[in-house]
């Protein structure tokens, strides 16, 4: 019936294709989704990101991240190296280690590459203890060098702790505190949006005046507001997850909005009006009917606010109002780099947040390539 | 559109009773009283009418009253410009505000047009010439510019320019005039030092509002109707501008009230690396401070702005959208 | 200002299009939507082009306006000449597609008229500001005298108060009215010829019948020619002269409307009368034409009709039938008439 100029723009003149009709919903995304580069991409680096971040974080980073070391306090990156000071080739990469002086004019520790003393970098290599899943002590690394040597990758910070590892630890905190709000999210947001969009009417209206009120206030001022009175005797994983729940307090107000958009439509649709006719119950209609066609859409709506939630951690963080240390997470990390002179003299305290970049970057990406992929003509 | 107008004031009215109960709530959210805090000040200070000057707050406050009748005190206050006091600084919240929220207006509507400006061709360009080279250098820039937190670009704007320029950037005065009266050569040195926070600011907002602007546009490119334009023989120029453009404008015009809140959370936090007066720092202060009153008092102005801001676009789209007005 | 009627010489020629080939260029590979067609489009006189969703007739009719969804769409070869009323001749493929001497043609002289009308018109213009826009942009008239006109138009295709409606925006009115605009503008700058894809598909069936005799009345009253494209049998009979009958891009069959409808000689053509229920042909069983469309990324050789064509001979399978002339203006691209 339709083959007006309007349907020839999205699909030019297919009534019926027999190759791809053959493929299943499933293959037909997986196939658009592995067609979008920079969205791959952005998967693959997300899953080292978890594996190295939030699984093995302690394997992965050379040093314990909380040991504080008076020797190396502001250490800069530790490069490895293949070529020495001759230029003579090595197969195994080595650091050069450093000599310390006090600068008695400013009365601060000045390291000096040392290029006598060189450490090789061995893989697998017992090193600092640390727990694994955050009980099983262990002492195994990715990365070692033998002691005396040191292995600061990405320099120490003003109590000589290791930055790398510290970077690995952070995301550990920065990359869960997204999914857990976005789970959060995605609860508060279906269940509202849901029973707004199905039922209307007076909840319907005071659901949506509740939105209003929440997207009335600016979300990181709100945020911080609630943060600020969360009791400081609380412990890290209790702030943690009333963080993570400060968030989604104000973003579910987005995907309630979008679900019920999409239930008032589907409602109309006949499988609902015949799934009442049948006499099927509400709870029925709704999680048979209505929420999982509206899934794909929730799953898009949420992959897109996870970056809103890391950036937002980040920020509360990097003003003090989030993760408190010792817990780290890469806003904690950037508080060190608040101030110009300091980021002047040691500009690798703002390597945590070409992590944050990359992370958010990726996930920008992956939600991007996923909402084409799901529905191809979104864009 | 009176009609229009009337309904839409009052529903801003309701909005902002609501948000003043919110942030009411949020200056008594910290555990203990906010007396609590001046008391140990007073203590501390021992002075001799320590006990006289709580008695007063304590009344002022209507502390020994139920809550509700704390709230309406506190907002019939409010209303006449009586915000409480600020402890930290032991000075009247309304001495502190009104100065910091004019600057604070000034970077998010100079930020918000900047925004604009920058976006709207960047994304008419984009839709036009979709997948072209172009267009996907400006694609991967704007998914970059989202990606950046602003604190985080204000900071290596900072470093370069004081590395490599010499400069110091921050603030929005040189020192000589930061306390001068307001002067042409004030405001000479006030607009060479807007542009860096109103840049900074708008840039995450003008990668979001690029891409809108895009697929907004790129959406009703391929709607029927500008193929009727097409079809009746008018340059593809004014098809697009007078048929399409205007048409993609409204949903961004709706988007405001969505770039409004994140221009005015990005100026908070831009504006403590750049050490801006603005609200921000400020906020942030009392906030860590447990100065309750003023943190609420920017809270709720803040809000303010934003449902003004938003009550001022829904009213500039039924302006623009014939079908709202009608509705 | 009245149209007089004119009497026309019957056959004169306004539009020539021959052999015509479209095709798009997609990731999936190269679709050929329109693949040698050619016809005439007379005068006065109505041509129904009719067939399946998909066979081309769509993207035969964005090819005479060229206004085929870019860079994808494009004319590979064959030729569209249009006889303008000032005299001579232009063959629209070999123009550019935004040059001033294209959009003269498009609206001016082939004005265009599409299936929704619920979308086809800009909702944040008024109807009478669509309309003026195309008449000041053809004419060269004041804007006082352009809105008269489109005042008269509106008046014309039956929209009742026109000199106030004329204000409304598209969402005020219903989906009939909204059509009736668009042929009210598409009728302003008085076209030698008027291309409505499925003009009253959207709509309902009372007032399909509605708009389709206001329509003839005015074909008559312009003394313009209508390419009318609809998949819908009763339309054609109800309006057209002479029809032409296409199958995934190719013509099947071309006759005058009386002569098609007793006489059908395709098999598809058979088919497609068999499918559809008509007034008169009471009684007859509803026979669907067995298979689907082929997918144009995998045509067969041959005649494209052939897997489900019904008297399917060997050699329709390997290889495509030429048009043959059964009776005179009869023609038919099929084997059995060879």
């Amino acid at each position: 019936m339709a083959d007006t100029a309007v349907n020839l723009e999205a699909s030019p003149a297919v009534p019926i294709d027999q190759e791809r009709s053959t493929l299943t919903q499933t293959e037909l995304i997986w196939r658009r989704f592995l067609r979008n580069r920079l969205a791959v991409i952005g998967g693959i680096i997300l899953i080292v990101f978890y594996i190295t971040m939030v699984c093995f974080p302690g394997f992965f980073s050379p040093h314990n991240h909380l040991i504080q070391r008076e020797d190396y306090i502001s250490v800069p990156p530790q490069l490895p190296r293949w070529f020495d000071e001759e230029g003579k080739f090595h197969w195994r990469p080595f650091v050069y280690g450093f000599t310390t002086e006090l600068d008695m004019e400013r009365f601060e520790w000045v390291h000096f590459v040392d290029t006598s003393q060189k450490y090789p970098i061995y893989f697998i290599a017992r090193g600092e203890e640390y727990k694994l899943f955050g009980f099983i002590p262990c002492n195994i690394h990715l990365l070692g060098v033998e002691p005396p040597g040191t292995l600061f990758l990405f320099g120490t910070d003003e109590l000589g702790r290791c930055l790398f590892s510290r970077i690995l630890h952070g995301g550990q905190i920065s990359l869960t505190v997204g999914l857990v709000g976005v789970i959060l999210t995605i609860i508060l947001g279906s269940i509202m949006g849901t029973i707004s969009g199905y039922y209307g009417g007076l909840i319907d209206n005071l659901i949506q005046r509740l939105v209003e009120l929440l997207m009335s206030f600016p979300d990181i001022p709100l945020w911080a507001a609630l943060s600020a009175a969360l009791p400081p005797e609380w412990s890290p994983a209790k702030r943690f997850f009333a963080i993570s729940a400060i968030l989604s307090l104000r973003n579910w107000t987005g995907l309630a909005r979008q679900v019920r958009a999409k239930i008032l439509a589907f409602r109309e649709e006949d499988y609902t009006l015949a799934a009442q006719a049948m006499g099927a119950s509400d709870r029925r209609i709704i999680l048979v009917h209505l929420l999982p066609n509206a899934a794909s859409h929730i799953i898009v709506v949420a992959t897109l606010s996870i970056p809103g939630m890391i950036l937002a951690e980040t920020a509360l963080s990097f003003l003090g109002l989030g993760i408190q240390p010792p817990v780290v997470s890469w806003g904690v990390l950037l508080q060190h780099a608040q101030e110009v002179a300091v980021v002047m003299d040691r500009p690798w305290l703002l390597l945590p947040g070409l992590f944050v970049v990359l992370a958010v970057l990726s996930f920008n990406f992956l939600g991007d390539g996923i909402r084409d992929a799901v529905d191809p003509y979104s864009n | 559109m009176a009609a229009f107008i009337g309904r839409r004031f009052i529903s801003m009215l309701i909005t902002l009773v609501l948000v003043s109960v919110v942030g009411f709530i949020v200056i008594n959210l910290p555990p203990g009283s906010y007396l609590d805090v001046y008391r140990a000040q007073l203590m501390v200070l021992g002075t001799s009418t320590a006990e006289q000057q709580i008695k007063a707050l304590e009344k002022r406050y209507a502390l020994d009253k139920p809550l509700y009748y704390q709230y309406l005190k506190w907002i019939t206050g409010f209303v006449r410009g009586d915000f409480g006091r600020s402890f930290q600084y032991n000075r009247e919240v309304s001495e502190l505000v009104w100065n910091r929220l004019g600057f604070t207006v000034v970077v998010s509507v100079c930020s918000l047009v900047f925004s604009w400006i920058v976006a709207l061709p960047i994304g008419i360009y984009s839709a036009t010439h979709k997948y072209s080279a172009a267009d996907n250098i400006f694609t991967f820039l704007s998914f970059i510019g989202l990606s950046i937190p602003s604190f985080l670009i204000a900071l290596v704007l900072m470093v370069i320019s004081s590395r490599y320029f010499g400069m110091s950037v921050g603030g929005l005065f040189s020192r000589a005039y930061e306390n001068a009266p307001w002067s042409w050569a004030k405001l000479v040195d006030f607009l060479q030092h807007l542009w860096i926070p109103v840049v900074v600011v708008g840039l995450a907002d003008t990668a979001g509002l690029m891409r809108v602007m895009r697929g907004n546009l790129s959406d009703i490119l391929s709607m029927q109707y500008v193929q009727t334009a097409r079809a009746k023989g008018l340059p593809e120029r004014v098809v697009i501008y007078k048929h399409a453009v205007r048409n993609a404008l409204h949903p961004l015009i709706m988007n405001l009230g969505m770039s409004l809140p994140g221009i005015i959370s990005g100026s908070t936090v831009v504006s403590i690396v750049l050490s801006l007066p603005t609200c921000g720092p400020l906020y942030f202060n009392a906030l860590r401070s447990q100065d309750m009153f003023l943190a609420g008092t920017f809270l709720v102005f803040m809000a303010i702005m934003l449902v003004i801001g938003n009550f001022l676009a829904d009213i500039a789209l039924a302006m623009v959208d014939p079908r709202i007005r009608y509705e | 200002m009245a149209v007089q009627e004119r009497e026309l010489p019957a056959n004169e020629v306004l539009l020539e299009v021959k052999d015509l080939r479209t095709q798009f260029f997609t990731e999936q590979g190269v679709v050929k939507a329109v693949d040698g067609v050619s016809f005439t489009i007379k005068k006065g006189k109505v041509l129904g082009i009719v067939g399946e969703s998909g066979c081309g007739k769509s993207i035969t009719a964005l090819s005479i306006m060229r206004l085929l969804p870019e860079p994808r769409g494009k004319i590979v070869s064959g030729t569209i000449t249009f006889y303008p009323p000032e005299g001579g001749s232009v063959d629209i493929t070999r123009l550019d597609r935004h040059s001033a001497e294209m959009r003269r043609i498009r609206g001016r002289h082939i004005a265009m008229i599409f299936q929704e009308p619920m979308t086809s018109l800009n909702p944040v213009h008024t109807i009478g500001d669509q309309i003026i826009e195309a008449i000041q942009l053809h004419q060269d008239v004041d804007k006082e005298t352009a809105r008269k006109r489109a005042i008269e138009v509106l008046n014309q295709v039956d929209i009742p108060h026109p000199e106030r409606r004329i204000n409304e925006y598209p969402h005020q009115m219903s989906g009939g009215q909204r059509q009736r605009a668009m042929i009210a503008m598409a009728l302003s700058c008085y076209p030698s010829i008027l291309i409505a894809d499925e003009p009253t598909t959207a709509l309902d069936v009372t007032i399909q019948a509605k708009i389709l005799r206001n329509m003839r009345d005015l074909q008559r009253q312009y003394g313009m020619a209508i390419m009318l494209i609809t998949h819908d049998l009763g339309v054609i009979g109800q309006m057209a002269d002479e029809v032409l009958v296409m199958y995934v891009g190719r013509k099947v069959e071309q006759a005058d409307v009386r002569e098609l409808f007793l006489n059908p000689l395709h098999p598809y053509t058979q088919g497609l009368f068999r499918s559809i229920p008509l007034i008169g042909l009471k009684g007859k069983k509803l026979v669907p034409i067995a298979g689907s469309v082929p997918s144009p990324y995998n045509l067969p050789p041959g005649c494209y009709f052939a897997p489900r064509c019904p008297r399917a001979m060997d050699i329709c399978r390997q290889e495509a039938p030429a048009e043959y002339e059964v009776e005179p203006g009869h023609f038919v691209s099929c084997w059995l008439y060879k």
